[in-house]
């Protein structure tokens, strides 16, 4: 689970990161006194359209970013218990990471959830599933992000269904649901439906929540995974920024205003190891972000054009080798995302090359990032490195490189990004250039053009790698229990017909499928039963025919 | 075991419906050589395949969802321990390394695993390889075993495409809606090889477009056999693979296709012009090293002669030692 | 043709695990040490392998294992691949501790390629479990 400021168990005591900006100072070490910003006005302001110095005027003395850490695993009781310990702590935002069967829509008696239920994340397979992850918790008075993007409309049901029978108004809801299809079929290979249809589901949800649930954010455009997948830092900008668009372009198309649709769309980027080509990507996606909307869809609403982001460092570029140098890696790209003017931001544990993280280096990776805050002085001052004839140079020549990809995304397309995004997922565009882009890497590493300390230089003897977190068995079992009980208990006549609905609303694209799903759900459909429903209307997908 | 034995204990086996020796024949006929010429001298008198088809189309037009559409219609029908169909999938090796990635599988997955289907992929192996030579004796292979209907897909790029013609009865032509497609397909020679054009991605704009793009030409007299006057007019169909709309179309205008050759004798015909050719090329590969050969030990000094008088002295030396060693290999 | 034929090598990911950025890379670095790479991508089951193993004829199966599974589904692969009647070497790469090589080994594992294989070592692995496949006719 992602949590939003400190877990007691991972921080102790510690300061939370709330809004409380004024920690960041106004004075050096030293004692100078310094302004919230510098430079001209021929440099731009921060929170000042193109937003290229920062999506807000005064950036981290305001607010600093939210300091997200992850944990995650077995049993909704499990999780919920963490969940009691953080709301305990003064921890207002909640974040649910799930198993792979849950990220696959499957139920954990799938034949292929063997060995991963509760295994990544947390196992929800019903309502009563989700009913006690939320056990004790108001659901109108924390935010929650859950990572889930295949099944996102099945789960936001469930997570609404549940509010629904404690009587919990939908309007009151508040959070964020990651529901980035397009990625997936990029890189991160979670999809289940053929991609038009899945663009739908996002376009149902964002639809629903526009109206029924205000303060959700219905979308998270993601290019952490593109970039773990091995792309550059220009095509990682350039696919992300492109699917963005492509969902305003869906949700103009199913019936929203642009301005409605990007108003409430969040971004989430990797946090890389090249310092300054990081910083330009930030920089750039913002001014990128900005502008297209103004132009292409005449977008007014700043809240629409001022692009937020969360970042996440890269967890690629932690070393199996001498893993305790990750913590320098760690600590420098949370630096990058911060000089870039993160929103929110987590760090990675120094062990995770080959484990799920243990206790004291996620506590560790947290203290990097307070570190970053408290002492470096970074946070002090808004964009510090706008100006800067390289940062500024780098900054338009990614945006450069991104408008190449936008132009032969636009070109596939036939002037559609939507219909672009989709031909080059179906095409393989996107699968092989990120390969490709991976090989490169690897390659150049082999021959030693490029250096990773530990990896092919600088390396040393060294000890047995940590072993891979083991998942005691029992935890399948009992999820298992549960599944079983909630089939036995309810009346399989209202479930067929709740599902035959689902189905039948598919079916129909003038449709929304959110409400037949929320009842379906209530009815104790699980996330399994609701996937085949849409499956048998949209067809399941296999990856583009180039590796 | 000698080679002899063990190739018929192979051919055998595939007749029993062993995958594993169907695999490993088409393995030798791939490899070419005094192994691969053994096996196909043993398919003398056997029966070829009932019927071949061709399908070609660019990257991105989803040929492979498409052909795994029309594997599926294929494969419906009785079937014994051989599988019905067999799927050849070429794809073209790199020039620099030979090495290759053959994915046509992924989208053949569903029907890949059914046991009616057996699915090979070749890689291309360069301008004397893959569709040129191994195909023609791998088809041979599976007839002679008992596979009904062999379907040779293959990517559109450059020439490969056009070389479907000399392996396959009924070629059908893949492409999707977009401007310039038509002629595209002109431009790349398509029109002169397809017998069926399938449109798709129909639920896409521009495919009536597209669709009139195509007939127009076709109508303008560019089409395969137009010429003879048993012509067939190729149709222009619309699919979209990913929900199979349009595919049983495709597949009765493909059979249409097939029972025309028949009727009218093309069936043998195209046969008989295909064998040709590949005695044709083989026959050229046979000299090809011999010219070679002569060519270097040429010595230009001893006399002043134009490129064209050196050739036809080249030509003449290895056509007056046409029975030399090698020549009969094959 | 004096050149051998190039090597026939069948990768695939099974079950739910999406992470094939190893398995591109290692399908690239094949190809371009001249074997031909039989891609067949995510999701497959040690069945589906078997089935694409004998109908392409391959002398190297190579899976590719990020989810800790590689225990239960490595040793599953050896025995879908023995029962099929095929004798054919499996390598495992992705994330796999060292701790596990062993265990992997004596459930006819050939080899494992874990986090930082070198690539060189990945084509001279391949090559040898080549080597063991049971030749061809002629």
């Amino acid at each position: 689970m992602d949590t939003d400021a400190t877990s007691p168990a991972a921080a102790g005591p510690s300061p939370t990161a709330t809004s409380d900006g004024t920690r960041v100072g106004t004075t050096t070490l030293g004692g100078v006194p310094v302004e919230a910003v510098y430079g001209g006005a021929d440099l731009g302001e921060p929170g000042e359209y193109p937003y290229t110095r920062g999506a807000y005027a005064s950036m981290y003395r305001d607010k600093l970013w939210t300091m997200r850490m992850f944990a995650g695993f077995g049993l909704v009781a499990d999780t919920n218990r963490r969940f009691h310990e953080l709301l305990a702590a003064g921890v207002t935002g909640l974040s649910t990471a799930f198993d792979m069967p849950t990220l696959m829509g499957r139920d954990s008696d799938h034949p292929w959830s063997v060995g991963e239920v509760g295994r990544a994340g947390v196992a929800v397979d019903t309502l009563a599933d989700m009913d006690d992850l939320f056990a004790g918790i108001d659901l109108g008075g924390v935010t929650t992000s859950m990572t889930i993007n295949g099944p996102a409309v099945t789960v936001m049901a469930m997570y609404i269904a549940v509010a629904d029978r404690r009587g919990t108004p939908r309007a009151a809801l508040g959070g964020t649901i990651q529901n980035d299809i397009l990625k997936e079929y990029q890189a991160q290979k979670e999809y289940i439906f053929p991609p038009a249809p899945s663009v739908r589901l996002v376009t149902d949800l964002m639809r629903f929540t526009s109206a029924e649930l205000p303060r959700w954010h219905p979308v998270s455009v993601s290019g952490y995974h593109i970039r773990e997948a091995g792309s550059t830092a220009a095509q990682e900008l350039g696919f992300t920024l492109a699917n963005g668009f492509a969902y305003v372009e869906a949700a103009v198309r199913a019936g929203l205003t642009a301005d409605e649709a990007a108003r409430r769309m969040s971004f989430f980027f990797n946090a890389h190891a090249d310092f300054f080509e990081e910083i330009g990507k930030y920089r750039a996606a913002r001014r990128i972000w900005a502008r297209w909307l103004r132009e292409r869809w005449a977008v007014t609403d700043e809240r629409a054009l001022r692009l937020r982001f969360h970042a996440q460092t890269s967890g690629v570029s932690l070393t199996a080798q001498q893993p305790e140098v990750n913590i320098a890696r760690v600590a420098l790209q949370a630096l990058a995302a911060v000089l870039g003017g993160t929103q929110s931001l987590h760090t990675d544990a120094y062990d995770e090359a080959l484990a799920l993280p243990s206790e004291h280096a996620a506590r560790l990776a947290l203290r990097t990032q307070q570190v970053v805050a408290y002492e470096t002085g970074a946070a002090r001052v808004a964009d510090p490195l706008g100006g800067s004839a390289y940062v500024e140079w780098m900054t338009d020549e990614l945006e450069r490189r991104a408008e190449a990809i936008f132009s032969h995304i636009d070109e596939l397309g036939q002037g559609s990004m939507l219909d672009g995004v989709i031909a080059g997922i179906e095409s393989g565009y996107f699968t092989g250039e990120i390969a490709d882009a991976a090989y490169r890497y690897e390659r150049e590493l082999a021959a030693g053009e490029r250096i990773v300390v530990g990896v092919n230089e600088f390396t040393e003897a060294s000890a047995p790698p940590p072993s891979l977190q083991t998942i005691d068995p029992r935890i399948e079992s009992e999820q298992r229990t549960r599944l079983d009980a909630v089939r036995r208990d309810r009346s399989s006549e209202a479930v067929a017909r709740a599902l035959a609905c689902v189905a039948e609303h598919a079916g129909d694209p003038t449709r929304n499928v959110m409400p037949a799903i929320i009842e379906a759900v209530h009815a104790h459909a699980t996330v399994g039963e609701v996937t085949a429903a849409l499956e048998a209307v949209f067809g399941g997908y296999t990856e583009a025919a180039v590796a | 075991m000698s080679r002899d034995d063990a190739l018929d204990a192979l051919l055998t086996d595939a007749r029993h419906g062993s995958r594993r020796a169907l695999g490993r024949l088409l393995s030798v006929a791939e490899r070419g050589g005094d192994a691969a010429s053994a096996l196909d001298r043993r398919m003398l008198d056997a029966p070829p395949p009932l019927w071949t088809v061709g399908i070609v189309g660019a990257p991105g037009v989803g040929k492979s969802t498409l052909t795994a559409r029309l594997v599926a219609a294929a494969a419906d029908g009785p079937t014994g321990p051989v599988p019905r169909v067999a799927v050849i999938a070429v794809d073209p090796s790199s020039p620099l390394t030979g090495g290759a990635i053959l994915g046509d599988r992924i989208r053949m997955q569903g029907v890949g695993s059914r046991p009616e289907v057996f699915v090979r992929s070749m890689a291309h192996r360069g301008d004397d390889g893959g569709l040129a030579r191994a195909v023609p004796i791998a088809i041979r292979v599976l007839g002679s075993v008992g596979v009904a209907t062999v379907i040779v897909e293959t990517v559109g790029v450059g020439q490969i495409e056009l070389e479907i013609i000399h392996v396959a009865d009924t070629v059908i032509a893949a492409m999707s809606p977009g401007w310039g497609d038509a002629i595209q397909a002109a431009k790349a020679g398509l029109l002169e090889v397809a017998d069926l054009f399938a449109v798709n991605k129909a639920d896409r704009p521009g495919v009536a477009d597209a669709v009139r793009d195509l007939e127009q030409m076709l109508d303008a007299g560019l089409a395969r056999g137009s010429g003879d006057g048993r012509a067939w007019r190729p149709p222009v169909l619309p699919t979209v693979a990913t929900d199979g709309t349009g595919i049983d179309g495709l597949w009765s205008a493909a059979e249409a296709h097939r029972e025309w050759l028949v009727a009218t004798g093309g069936l043998q015909r195209v046969r008989d012009e295909r064998i040709r050719h590949e005695i044709g090329r083989r026959a050229k590969d046979l000299l090809a090293g011999r010219i070679d050969a002569r060519t270097a030990e040429l010595d230009l000094a001893t006399a002043r002669q134009t490129p064209g008088q050196w050739a036809a002295l080249v030509a003449a030396d290895v056509c007056a030692h046409a029975d030399a060693p090698g020549t009969s290999a094959a | 043709m004096s050149d051998p034929p190039p090597i026939r090598i069948l990768l695939a990911k099974l079950g739910f695990d999406g992470h094939d950025r190893g398995l591109k890379v290692i399908a690239r670095t094949l190809r371009d040490a001249g074997f031909e790479v039989i891609y067949l991508g995510l999701r497959q089951t040690a069945g589906s392998v078997v089935i694409a193993a004998e109908q392409e004829d391959v002398a190297v199966i190579g899976i590719s294992m990020h989810n800790g599974g590689h225990l239960t589904l490595g040793p599953m692969m050896v025995r879908a691949v023995a029962d099929a009647g095929l004798e054919i070497p499996v390598v495992i790469g992705g994330i796999v501790p060292a701790e596990d090589v062993p265990t992997l080994r004596e459930h006819g594992i050939f080899a494992v390629l874990g986090p930082g294989t070198a690539l060189e070592t990945v084509v001279a692995t391949i090559h040898a479990a080549a080597a063991t496949h049971d030749g061809m006719v002629g």
